[in-house]
């Protein structure tokens, strides 16, 4: 669980980084979203071993929560959680659950188009128009077309609030489940708050900033 | 003052069990939780009812035996105590109290506010504990040098009691407060390295043997601990078993 997780938010770091690049440069967004998409490395080492990391982290997830539920047979009539820890630390399971539901939309958004034109219709070139070698790379156009629709740029805030959520206490859990010692406790929760809001925020602002610059 | 109690009411372990209400009155706030409950029996008992059942022993917070539920907290409202050490105090007049016992698959109810921990028994007999020749060559113990700060770690862990708190706070019921703590104890010493490797992988199968939760960090355990056991124990005992198995 923890590893898997710690996978997930360095590959979200990577993701987060290549994205901002379409904020000051459209080429060089261009040029990294080829390369990430055609280099074989990547595409054939890197991206089964993610997709591998994804579902195995909610599978494992469920799986945890299942079996945390069936350690208490009988609930409490009065249970103050609120009393003894924090709202996200209890509610995993369900933004969890929020980002894996934005997980569909996003395959369905990038990742389903990506595959379908590059391994079913053969077109690895990236180009708007693959008969002309002089055209544009596709991967710009394609980014700033599905981010003029508003209530996609609201699933996708809405999303981001909820892998902040998760976040919130799965950066620092993870770390705990390690076994890391307590003795570095002040830096980890701080590294939490930093990264669990200000890259969701980061891809929020990419959004947005789309959404109104087109 | 006067009290509404919701109580948690079971015949035995097999009988289904339900909240029934029960009215105190002249409850003095320098009582303890525990004395309240035994005005409470008192009362029933004169009006030809059975009493309510629930653990006790030292009633000064150092056998782990009194359990209870109470307001939605393990122990009630209060922090590092027992429910022995709970007073009266920490109520207001007119409240309505709900009080149940400690719920989790692997501490069945056996009768009313008694839960059976022998689960705890279990784990401990797996592997809680050092094998020393005790056939008069002991060495001295205190011959060994101990690092004042390792000794003062491996004293904090051992002032676990085994109430069970923990289990019962937790959302997953996860024993893993309890079994880093026993664990720890003897992690932090030299005179528990010999055995190390198998203690903690032996307990921890025991633990989910015993149908337990895992932990998934929520902290509602240490707050809930009343003697401060930290999560910190619960780090060490990943990394002992880390240690272990590779
Ligand atoms: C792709 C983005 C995701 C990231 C970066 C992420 C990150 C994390 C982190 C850091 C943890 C803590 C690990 C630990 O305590 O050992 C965690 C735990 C967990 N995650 Fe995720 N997660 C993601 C997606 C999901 C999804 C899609 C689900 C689906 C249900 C999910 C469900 C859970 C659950 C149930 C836990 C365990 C609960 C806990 O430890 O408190 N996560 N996640
Ligand atoms: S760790 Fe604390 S709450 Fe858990 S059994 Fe020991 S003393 Fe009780
Ligand atoms: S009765 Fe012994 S700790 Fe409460």
């Amino acid at each position: 669980m923890a590893l898997s997780a710690i996978f997930l938010m360095i590959f979200l770091i990577i993701h987060l980084a290549i994205n901002f690049l379409s904020v000051f440069s459209p080429g060089l967004f261009n040029e990294a979203s080829h390369f990430m998409g055609t280099n074989p490395l990547i595409q054939f080492g890197l991206q089964p071993v993610l997709l591998v990391g994804v579902l195995f982290h909610f599978i494992m997830g469920f799986v945890l929560e299942i079996k945390n539920k069936k350690a208490r047979s009988t609930a409490y009539v009065k249970n103050n959680g609120a009393a003894n820890s924090s709202w996200v630390s209890r509610n995993m399971i369900w933004s969890g659950a929020a980002i894996l539901a934005f997980l569909a939309l996003h395959f369905y958004d990038f990742w389903a188009p990506e595959i379908n034109i590059k391994y079913f219709k053969g077109d690895m070139s990236g180009l708007l128009n693959p008969a002309d070698v002089n055209s544009d790379f596709r991967y710009y156009q394609e980014l700033v077309h599905k981010f003029a629709d508003p209530v996609r740029v609201i699933a996708y805030v809405v999303a981001f609030v909820f892998l902040a959520l998760h976040l919130l206490h799965g950066f620092a859990s993870a770390f705990q489940s390690m076994g890391v010692s307590s003795i570095r406790k002040k830096q980890i929760q701080m590294g939490a708050k930093i990264y669990s809001i200000v890259l969701p925020l980061g891809f929020i602002f990419i959004a947005v900033y789309h959404y109104f610059n087109h | 003052m006067n009290l509404t109690l919701k109580i948690w009411r079971q015949k035995d372990s097999k009988t289904k069990g339900q909240m029934v209400d029960y009215k105190v009155t002249d409850i003095s706030e320098h009582m303890s939780f525990l004395e309240m409950m035994d005005v409470l029996n008192e009362q029933l008992f004169a009006q030809g009812e059975e009493p309510v059942a629930f653990d006790h022993d030292c009633r000064e917070g150092i056998c782990g035996m009194c359990s209870m539920y109470i307001n939605g907290e393990a122990h009630g409202p209060d922090r590092g105590i027992t429910t022995c050490q709970l007073h009266m105090r920490m109520f207001n007049d007119g409240d309505t109290i709900t009080i149940e016992p400690f719920r989790a698959a692997a501490f069945p109810v056996i009768k009313d506010l008694v839960v059976d921990r022998s689960a705890f028994d279990r784990i401990q007999q797996a592997g809680g504990y050092i094998s020393v020749n005790t056939s008069g060559n002991t060495q001295d113990a205190n011959s060994i040098p101990i690092s004042k700060h390792a000794a003062d770690e491996a004293m904090d862990a051992a002032t676990c009691i085994g109430c069970g708190a923990c289990v019962a706070s937790c959302k997953n019921s996860s024993a893993m407060l309890f079994v880093g703590a026993k664990v720890s104890q003897y992690a932090l010493l030299p005179q528990g390295q010999v055995e190390a490797a198998d203690r903690v992988k032996n307990m921890v199968a025991q633990m989910d043997l015993e149908g337990f939760g895992n932990c998934t960090n929520t902290g509602a355990c240490e707050v809930e601990c009343p003697k401060g056991i930290s999560l910190e124990n619960i780090a060490r005992m990943n990394r002992e078993l880390l240690k272990a198995s590779i």
